[in-house]
């Protein structure tokens, strides 16, 4: 403590305290995540097996390499599943949560911004919606909004995020809208529109991306849930959660078929949940309250 | 207080109405005349004629809601049309099931989670620390529908425990024992998607707790660590760990309906997938009505004994 000069010791005082470094997992994670979805975009470009083409002189077939997770009880080639699979997870996650940031992170941030009664009124609106338990609604939505489609799932599931979002954003947004920079550029003369755009939107933005990320992987486990319970994309589409339910019948006979799509699920989410934590506690913004 | 109270309330009814109109409009959701599809095409005029008086289909839609809702409020939810029973008595033979369910695991996860938040808040960044928090962190991406077949394929299967696989079900009142054992897995899955979030929770307010001026001040007076972690950090903590508990309680609801799904347990998530594979849609309306009601009331009640609990939060 004693060898530092003042000088140093100011400087000390004035920079931030070093934040924890992103790390190698955090980097594998990116690129796992990466892999997952290009290989959603580019799957009918790749060269992987047709994922509906039934071989019934390859029924059950463990890993191996001709398979090489192995095939299900119609012999359609698992790998080849998995990756087309992917596609409606992530379709799914990503377009859920960006209907809900759509909605919802706007609507938060201004009403965090302007307080008063728009503030007041909204936010008890979203307190009534929150209240609502999500999951059930969206199962009850989509058992009578027939037939079942990619495009409803999504929205359902948007819709029913966007209260989860505007909480987030506006709770993150008031905790920067009355910092000193903010009155500063009020002060100044900056428009609302520059105050949101450049003062509080970049502020907030770790704890949006974070959030976003783990809300992917949140709506993921959601409708990997509803097309376990047969409520999401109809067979023979694959999903992770599809397939699961598809080998929940024949677990005694074939357990690759179980194992692959849930270790495909598993490690997607440990991967999504993974950088969001990371770049919540990287940027520290864990003081925020709820 | 009181102001707090019916400002709660107010807030209560508000949930309450809210989800009776959603439930009530889930019928003009289906496609064509509900009455068809709920139905049927070979429907006898008979069933038409009560299921137009149940849900007042001859009237405008904003008098339809009152006429239902005055069916709901006298106990009538009306009359399944696949198996003719009342879906009211449908919802009360299987609720108990989900509260066994619900209630089993809730004893497990706190017996779980106490100790272990306590052992991490003891030495955070330390060895167990940090085994605890990857193992949460683990946890916390295994879906209950995975965990429940991981559990099913290497206990029921692989190992081959009796009484733990699907269609095992023993209700309660035929054999206590048995009915543990056909419950034990569906408990534990939920037990485990409970502990992490309330190990989580539980730890991080114990860090914060045991940082406070009233722990150093308990420590330089000499209490034992172990009271001190009991009777001057728990304690505070508890009230976070209850509001956990409260938020938990409908993602429970939804991961047991998953696992009765698996196991073949006749409890609301078993009754629900069936009605709807089977279009038994007034079944469906009845089951969504209840559990989202139970729900909000269950938080509000939560939310009253926590308010009671720590009289600060009522003042914001």
């Amino acid at each position: 403590m004693s060898s530092f000069s003042l000088e140093e010791a100011a400087l000390m005082v004035e920079r931030p305290e070093k934040s924890e470094p992103l790390g190698l997992f955090f980097w594998i994670c990116v690129f796992w995540i990466g892999l997952n979805v290009f290989g959603a975009i580019f799957a009918n470009i790749l060269p992987i097996q047709n994922p509906l083409n039934e071989n019934f002189n390859a029924i059950n077939v463990g890993p191996g390499l001709h398979h090489l997770f192995g095939t299900d009880d119609l012999g359609r080639d698992i790998f080849s599943r998995i990756v087309y699979g992917s596609r409606v997870s992530i379709t799914v996650g990503m377009g859920a949560i960006l209907i809900g940031f759509g909605v919802g992170a706007p609507l938060g941030m201004l009403a965090a911004y302007r307080r008063g009664r728009f503030d007041s009124y909204l936010t008890t609106i979203m307190y009534v919606l929150l209240a609502f338990p999500a999951i059930i609604a969206t199962i009850a939505v989509l058992s009578f909004w027939t037939p079942r489609s990619l495009f409803k799932i999504i929205v359902v599931i948007g819709i029913a995020s966007i209260p989860l979002v505007y909480r987030v954003i506006r709770t993150a947004t008031l905790s920067v809208a009355t910092k000193d920079y903010v009155i500063a550029a009020k002060v100044q003369g900056a428009t609302d529109r520059r105050i949101l755009m450049k003062e509080l939107l970049p502020n907030i933005a770790p704890i949006a991306v974070s959030f976003f990320l783990i809300g992917v992987a949140t709506v993921i486990t959601l409708e990997g849930a509803l097309a376990f319970l047969g409520l999401s994309v109809n067979p023979p589409t694959p999903s992770w959660g599809n397939m699961i339910n598809e080998a929940r019948t024949v677990l005694t006979q074939n357990v690759w078929l179980a194992f692959f799509p849930s270790l495909a699920l598993c490690l997607f989410l440990i991967a999504l949940n993974f950088i969001g934590d990371r770049i919540r506690s990287h940027f520290d913004v864990t003081e925020v309250k709820l | 207080m009181l102001r707090y109270l019916t400002k709660r309330l107010m807030l209560l009814v508000g949930i309450v109405f809210v989800i009776s109109v959603g439930s009530f409009y889930l019928i003009h959701l289906l496609p064509g005349n509900p009455a068809t599809v709920i139905l049927g095409f070979g429907a006898t005029p008979e069933a038409k004629a009560i299921l137009y008086r149940q849900l007042g289909l001859s009237k405008p839609i904003y008098l339809q809601y009152f006429v239902w809702l005055g069916n709901i409020l006298h106990g009538n939810l009306g009359v399944s049309f696949i198996s003719q029973t009342k879906v009211s008595s449908v919802v009360r033979s299987a609720l108990p099931i989900d509260a066994e369910i619900i209630i089993l695991s809730q004893i497990m996860a706190f017996a779980a989670a106490i100790p272990t938040a306590m052992r991490s808040a003891r030495k955070p960044d330390g060895i167990v620390d940090r085994v605890l928090g990857a193992t949460s962190f683990t946890l916390l991406s295994i879906p209950p529908y995975i965990l429940i077949v991981v559990l099913v394929l290497f206990i029921s299967i692989k190992l081959g425990v009796s009484g733990t696989g699907p269609s095992a079900y023993v209700s309660l009142g035929t054999d206590w024992i048995t009915n543990l054992e056909s419950l034990s897995l569906p408990a534990f899955t939920l037990a485990t998607v409970s502990f992490v979030v309330y190990y989580r929770v539980l730890r991080s307010d114990l860090i914060a707790t045991l940082q406070e001026e009233f722990i150093t001040m308990a420590r330089s007076k000499g209490i034992s660590q172990r009271r001190i972690m009991w009777r001057h950090a728990f304690r505070p903590s508890a009230v976070a760990l209850l509001g956990a508990a409260s938020v938990n309680i409908g993602g429970l609801l939804a991961a047991g309906f998953v696992v009765q799904y698996l196991l073949q347990i006749p409890g609301l998530g078993y009754t629900l997938i069936l009605a709807i594979n089977e279009s038994d849609f007034l079944v469906v309306q009845g089951i969504v009505l209840t559990v989202s009601v139970l729900v909000v009331a269950i938080n509000f009640f939560f939310d009253f004994v926590i308010n009671m609990v720590d009289p600060r939060i009522s003042r914001e």
